[in-house]
């Protein structure tokens, strides 16, 4: 809404990315951390049916990466099976170096991956700011005790996570909306507190599940500064599937390309647009 | 949000206090019928009832079918340690308010066993293994034996050859229990719904009620923000089962005997009719309604033979007037002041500069 004529947001300078100890590429920036994620010949299969395989991935620190593919390509496998919605059958996921196999999608939110969701699943009955509050309650402390019996623990903690809530939410501004229950804001608006709600888990890696779905241009422009935004604020990285190819060409550093449950390219912005396995996959032969 | 569910909260605190003093001064010029003297520590316990199974129902969304359960599992062992407590603390008062937080552990007890079990399910299925549990216990009690001697308690599941019960009997199996002093009072009936309603709004103004109702809205998401998902479920399943236990308590010193059969599936669905006909998660209304719904059939025994029939009617009556639009309509104004007016709303703190709410209908 800051800009309503075309697309405000510049290029994002071309980033070279280099090749790292295992197979994968990362942002030149981050060689000298540890990757936020590793996925090693991930998969998963639904009786005989593939619906992920063999998928190889690494994302640097504070890297913005995006996964696309034509729908049904298991886009969204790829989220649940990173969240442990879904246990994956083979391969092993590395958040942070770690092995994820033991971890639920509780322990994974802890661990330090966030995520929203393609259909909004929002707390519609809580306010804006108790949605936020929700997500920040692993870093809560007071027990049931003080809250029932209003001890100072209570009081002190519940102060913090207010401000912490409204800081968060005046990130995306919205905190003019804390007090409105979350049904009843517009869809725009809905995207954006998700994305706020994911943030406060205090997330080392951003999975967003198509948040650009349902936004008009100038919505779009604006998401792409706010995750642009969050990204250098919070030193986090962001891995987003989107259908949206203005925006993923835009923000994302590295491209992975799916199809059929395999990656089928990956590289920069620019190399996946001059790919000809990308072009058909999305396209069709010629 | 909150500042109107505290506004809220303290009405409640309000009707409460303010409907205890008037009875009070109504039984002080002798103005109360006898009939209904003796239903005044009744109500208390169905008060209590209703707004903790309000707590699962309502804030938790789980369908639980299994209350008068957890009230039978108080009740006998409130009374139990009322009769062996008699000697070790003579004063009334105190002994029915040791009791009562007895009762309450044993419940809460109970509540964390089914728990463990029936919180892996959803819907249906907790629905239907809450309505077991509540004939399980039945039949359990309907089988106990219980005594006390100078050696202790003794406990046993059948009388007979082998089992000896010495000294004082005090459970006996279907007889139930026998003797009970009646030290159960209106007062402290009222204390027990003040405490219940200070514990129930406290934890749902707390991060507990949040976690909660967030995975009532969705569990999925829950999850995904880190929220411990059992934890939480069986936080608000087993303090509604503690609180449970401490209106079953409470209710069976109120009468000389008690037998597990006043708590079976009827009394499970009566307490659930209360909460669904004073809205989910409204406390006031489980209040109201729980208060109403005992006196009524009371006040119908003009109609003789047609008591029940005429019960009915009046509830299927209550049900269709308070879902009809309009009067929900006024509910809902009444209830939700500062949210039907989004953008007009005047305390609302630091507006974002711009007002997005309007900018961003366009995104729909």
């Amino acid at each position: 809404m800051s800009n309503q004529e075309g697309n405000p947001v510049k290029k994002a300078d071309p980033v070279k990315l280099v090749p790292v100890p295992s197979k994968g590429m990362i942002p030149e920036r981050d060689i000298d951390k540890k990757p936020i994620l590793e996925c090693v010949n991930l998969g998963i299969s639904f009786g005989g049916l593939k619906a992920v395989e063999d998928f190889n991935i690494i994302i640097g620190r504070t890297e913005i990466s995006g996964l696309i593919g034509p729908n049904g390509a298991g886009k969204t496998t790829v989220f649940n099976l990173l969240t442990k919605v879904y246990q994956p059958t083979t391969g092993t996921i590395l958040l942070d170096g770690k092995d994820t196999h033991d971890m639920n999608a509780m322990k994974i939110s802890r661990a330090g991956i966030a995520r929203t969701f393609q259909n909004i699943r929002l707390f519609h009955n809580l306010t804006v700011e108790d949605n936020v509050k929700v997500a920040m309650d692993a870093n809560i402390k007071y027990n049931m005790w003080s809250g029932i019996f209003r001890l100072p623990g209570y009081w002190k903690e519940e102060k913090a996570a207010h401000e912490r809530a409204l800081d968060l939410l005046s990130l995306f501004s919205m905190q003019g909306m804390a007090r409105f229950p979350a049904g009843a804001l517009p869809y725009g608006a809905q995207r954006r507190l998700e994305i706020v709600r994911a943030l406060a888990t205090n997330p080392s890696l951003l999975l967003l599940d198509e948040p650009a779905a349902g936004m008009n241009p100038s919505e779009t422009a604006e998401l792409m500064e706010n995750i642009r935004k969050v990204r250098d604020t919070l030193q986090i990285a962001v891995l987003l599937i989107e259908h949206d190819m203005n925006l993923v060409m835009n923000i994302c550093e590295g491209i992975c390309v799916l199809n059929f449950g395999k990656i089928i390219a990956k590289g920069t912005p620019e190399e996946i647009q001059s790919n000809p396995v990308v072009i058909e996959a999305y396209l069709g032969k010629k | 949000m909150k500042n109107r569910a505290n506004r809220m909260n303290y009405i409640t605190y309000l009707i409460v206090i303010i409907a205890y003093m008037i009875l009070q001064a109504l039984q002080a010029f002798g103005m109360v019928s006898a009939s209904l003297r003796g239903m005044l520590v009744p109500i208390c316990a169905y008060i209590v009832m209703a707004v903790s199974l309000n707590l699962v129902v309502g804030i938790s969304g789980e369908l639980s079918l299994g209350h008068a359960g957890f009230m039978s599992v108080g009740a006998f062992t409130g009374t139990t340690a009322a009769i062996a407590l008699q000697d070790l603390i003579p004063i009334a008062p105190v002994r029915l308010a040791v009791s009562l937080i007895i009762a309450a552990i044993f419940a809460a007890f109970a509540g964390f066993l089914i728990g463990v079990p029936v919180l892996r399910l959803n819907g249906d299925y907790l629905a239907i293994v809450t309505l077991a549990f509540g004939e399980i216990i039945k039949a359990v009690l309907n089988n106990l034996y219980v005594s006390v001697d100078n050696r202790g308690l003794r406990l046993g599941l059948f009388e007979g050859p082998g089992a000896d019960f010495t000294g004082k009997r005090i459970i006996q199996g279907p007889m139930g229990i026998g003797g009970i002093q009646k030290i159960s009072s209106f007062t402290a009936g009222f204390i027990l719904i003040m405490l219940t309603l200070m514990i129930i709004f406290h934890l749902v103004n707390s991060r507990a009620g949040r976690a909660i109702m967030a995975i009532r809205d969705n569990r999925v998401a829950a999850e995904s923000v880190g929220v411990y998902v059992t934890k939480y479920k069986m936080m608000a399943f087993v303090t509604s089962a503690a609180l449970a236990g401490a209106a079953g308590a409470l209710f069976a010193m109120n009468y000389s005997t008690v037998v597990a059969n006043k708590f079976d599936f009827n009394t499970s669905i009566l307490v659930l009719v209360f909460v669904v006909l004073g809205g989910l998660g409204n406390m006031l209304g489980s209040i109201i309604a729980a208060a109403a719904l005992t006196i009524l059939p009371e006040a119908l025994r003009q109609f003789a033979n047609y008591r029940m029939l005429v019960y009915a009617v009046v509830l299927i009556l209550v049900m269709l007037v308070t879902n009809h639009p309009a009067v929900k309509n006024f509910s809902d104004r009444f209830r939700n002041a500062d949210h039907n007016n989004l953008n007009q709303d005047e305390n609302q703190p630091e507006t974002g500069g711009q007002n997005n709410l309007t900018d961003n209908a366009a995104g729909v």
